[in-house]
């Protein structure tokens, strides 16, 4: 029920707004319900940025795949940090 | 069921369902009362142009709002829009005729620069505006500005050539939406989506800031090119509801199936992610400067190759083919699974979920 | 550029997981575990992403089963909400609304039909929108409709909470999930191996909420994101732990969701609203699964300010139009085909209930996919 899509922090505001870039499209956010600082990856949704994206999670999740995929068990993803 | 006076509604503008319902229902009852003798494409192919006495016969109306937007204007846009449904059908426009509704109010300097760029993009076309009308309203005319044009054109000099390197014997050599065969190959010139987020952006709401411009331009010389390498069965500019409605309506006219794949589907990175971030499809969204062509199998390679030496044709690509393993329009996702592609039912707005 | 979906090496490729190689191992992978099971996901967005990639018949080629719940604002909706909307914009109060609202049917019209009637209704894409509309057209009144789940709630709260100007107030549709998981339980009407948790609003509200599933009901969970690959392994994971009779909760998208969810934003959405007892469209009242604006706020809540336009509405009863079995539909507990009027009177052209209007409707879906071929 959600539609938000990933998008860098590419500049701050005083007000708790900032920039963040999708790719070639670049619109004002409000991250007020983040501290996101510039570079952070956030997921937005109608404008809000509602959580900052953790790259090493995502890294992990996807060797959690790679080990699906090679038949091995999927305790490594239960597991966090 | 709960509307006592029916009403004509937004979505029955937006080139889906609900506009064909009105055209149907409301328009072709009273129009298609005999069949004229020298009409060889009416008024019931719902095509993108007539052919009357082997004149190409066409009219487009633009509202588009702002007027002005990246990459174009009103102005270019009307000239591109007739010009394209010509070339479509297989004709080489030859004039174009250019009628204009101004609001009261409306600024000179934004009129003369309409204006000049309609003379522009008809130079580029290589195509003469030879008859007009100009009208102003009282101030209220949404967006300022209408502007409508209409456009003639003579079969193009390789049409009959052409016809035959489909070997496909006898009928009509005009390129019609009803001919398509089994096996048939669908390409498309360029990147989807470029002129709709470029006028998306813009947009009181929802507006964003992007480096995508609005794709606008005549294609006469992609057609052109095309022809005369010979092959074409089918063309179709792509603008209102996008490569969706244009897919559903070939599919429909010559009853058969189209299956493409999304991953040839060109697509600039920002108009994906303006898609993304908007729950659009880009599929839905209106392209001003590209076409979409269906050839015979024999002919892609050759046809793709040439499209690419062609001034906004660097980025064509073969997105799929007519197959009688699907009904309607079909598309193989980037993970394998099939998904419907619908004709739209109104303009795409942006959605959360 | 080449390719819609082609994955291009660009850095937004980290958090793209669609590549068909992995996605057909992924399904190999379910296969191999030869485990029949039904599943049911209450998310649109989910429903979105099984149906844009057309995920829904390669699961249930290899046994799992994805059945769609309560989980798209236009499908939880009732009547009687969306007509309080459309006696506001027929007083001449401006409407602002995102764009999934403007085709759903309700009795007397839609947000669109009655646009058509001349009423002034706008699609934002952000409650920030509606700010700066509001300020811009300062002697307009706007209503802005508050739709959605926890996802969007913390920011129609930023609403109420920035220095919103005294023109705009908001009508509060928003509902929350674990309730409707609850009451679909409690019902047992349908029998489920597992649960596909809707991946944004867990990144609001964390784990911590869904735990009663697995240790009340013993029925396995996982989170998941809204990517291809997201959706598979946890349809791998949900088929895993049936077949090992092992449930548990799994967060599938930790890339997103961290264990307490995000605390400034429901420190914003409890600020704002409070719980109350609401019906869902197809369900009878759902206890503490609404939000509604708080006291302090009732300068806001557009159910106050404009109470005498909206009595006339809350005095009238509203049923699903005759013969509509979208109640029972949105339950599990009928297929879309065993309801009379599918694709005869209710089609996407002409839709009757929620679940024919919404393109992620189940109704919607089947009815499309029934043209093209027939579904096992």
């Amino acid at each position: 029920m959600c539609l938000a899509i990933p998008g860098k922090v590419v500049e701050l505001h005083e007000d708790g707004s900032g920039i963040v870039d999708y790719g070639g499209v670049r619109r004002e956010a409000d991250l007020s319900f983040v501290n996101a600082k510039v570079g952070d990856w956030v997921i937005v949704h109608a404008g809000f940025a509602i959580e900052i994206l953790d790259e090493e999670e995502a890294k992990k999740t996807l060797d959690a795949f790679a080990l699906v995929l090679e038949g091995m068990e999927e305790e490594k993803l239960t597991r966090r940090g | 069921m709960f509307r006592e006076e029916k009403r004509v509604e937004m979505v029955m503008g937006a080139g889906g369902e609900a506009m064909k319902g009105l055209i149907e229902n409301y328009m072709l009852k009273h129009l298609l009362w005999e069949k004229s003798r020298d009409v060889d494409v009416g008024l019931e192919a719902l095509d993108d142009s007539a052919v009357v006495d082997d004149w190409a016969f066409t009219i487009d109306g633009h509202t588009v709002t702002p007027y002005f937007f990246p990459g174009g204007d009103i102005g270019r846009l009307s000239v591109a829009g007739t010009v394209n449904d010509l070339s479509v059908i297989g004709a080489r426009p030859l004039a174009l005729a250019l009628g204009m509704i101004i609001e009261e109010g409306f600024p000179i300097s934004d009129l003369d620069k309409i204006v000049s760029s309609v003379g522009e993009t008809s130079k580029e076309a290589d195509v003469h505006v030879v008859t007009g009308d100009t009208k102003v309203v009282e101030r209220g005319l949404p967006g300022g500005i209408f502007v409508t044009t209409a456009g003639i054109g003579r079969r193009h000099p390789s049409l009959l050539e052409n016809w035959e390197k489909t070997g496909r014997r006898g009928g009509t050599p005009w390129l019609l939406d009803s001919k398509l065969k089994e096996g048939d190959k669908i390409i498309v010139s360029g990147t989807v989506g470029d002129h709709g987020i470029a006028v998306l952006s813009q947009r009181e709401g929802y507006g964003f800031e992007t480096d995508i411009i609005s794709d606008v331009m005549p294609v006469n010389h992609i057609l052109d090119s095309a022809l005369r390498s010979g092959g074409v069965v089918a063309a179709k500019d792509p603008t209102r509801g996008g490569v969706a409605n244009a897919l559903n309506e070939w599919a429909e006219k010559s009853q058969v199936g189209i299956k493409i794949y999304e991953e040839s589907i060109p697509i600039k990175e920002g108009v994906r992610a303006a898609c993304e971030m908007l729950g659009i499809d880009p599929l839905e969204i209106g392209n001003e400067g590209k076409v979409l062509l269906v050839v015979v199998n024999d002919s892609a390679e050759d046809i793709l190759e040439v499209i690419r030496k062609q001034k906004g044709g660097e980025d064509a690509e073969i997105i799929g083919e007519v197959s009688s393993d699907v009904k309607g329009v079909v598309m193989e996702s980037v993970t394998g699974g099939l998904r419907i592609v619908d004709p739209p039912t109104g303009d795409p707005v942006p959605r959360i979920c | 550029m080449r390719g819609v979906g082609r994955v291009d090496k660009g850095e937004f490729n980290a958090f793209r997981f669609r590549d068909r190689e992995s996605a057909k191992r992924l399904l190999d992978a379910i296969k191999r575990l030869k485990v029949e099971l039904r599943v049911m996901h209450v998310c649109g967005t989910h429903q979105d992403t099984l149906v844009r990639y057309g995920l829904e018949q390669l699961l249930l080629d290899v046994g799992v089963e994805v059945r769609q719940g309560p989980g798209c604002p236009v499908c939880v909706t009732t009547t009687r909400e969306i007509e309080e909307a459309l006696a506001l914009a027929r007083a001449g109060v401006t409407i602002l609304t995102f764009g999934d609202m403007i085709k759903v049917p309700a009795e007397s019209g839609s947000l669109r039909s009655v646009k058509t009637e001349g009423a002034d209704v706008r699609v934002v894409y952000s409650s920030i929108d509606a700010l700066k509309m509001a300020k811009k057209e300062s002697e307009k009144r706007f209503v802005y409709l508050g739709i959605g789940f926890e996802t969007t709630a913390p920011s129609t709260a930023a609403l109420l909470l920035k220095d919103s100007p005294p023109n705009l107030s908001i009508l509060s549709y928003h509902r929350v999930v674990p309730p409707a998981l609850r009451a679909i339980l409690e019902m047992g009407e349908v029998k489920l191996d597992g649960f596909i948790e809707p991946g944004h609003v867990s990144v609001i509200i964390g784990e911590e909420p869904y735990r009663f599933i697995t240790e009340e009901y013993r029925i396995p969970q996982v989170i998941a994101g809204f990517e291809p690959l997201d959706l598979l392994m946890a349809a791998y994971l949900l088929a895993k732990m049936k077949k090992e009779g092992k449930p548990r909760l799994i967060n599938e998208y930790r890339r997103a969701v961290r264990p307490e969810g995000n605390r400034l934003a429901l420190q914003a959405m409890e600020r704002v609203f409070y719980p109350v007892d609401r019906e869902w469209r197809g369900f009878p009242t759902i206890p503490s699964s609404a939000l509604e604006v708080r006291e302090e706020f009732s300068n806001k809540n557009a159910r106050i300010v404009y109470e005498d336009l909206l009595r006339e509405v809350w005095k009238r009863t509203f049923r699903e139009p005759p013969g509509c079995r979208c109640p029972e539909v949105l339950r599990g507990l009928i297929r879309s085909e065993e309801c009379p009027l599918f694709g005869k009177a209710c089609t996407p052209e002409n839709p009757i209930g929620p679940c024919m209007v919404s393109a992620e409707g189940s109704c919607n879906i089947l009815y499309r996919y029934g043209k093209v071929f027939r579904r096992r």
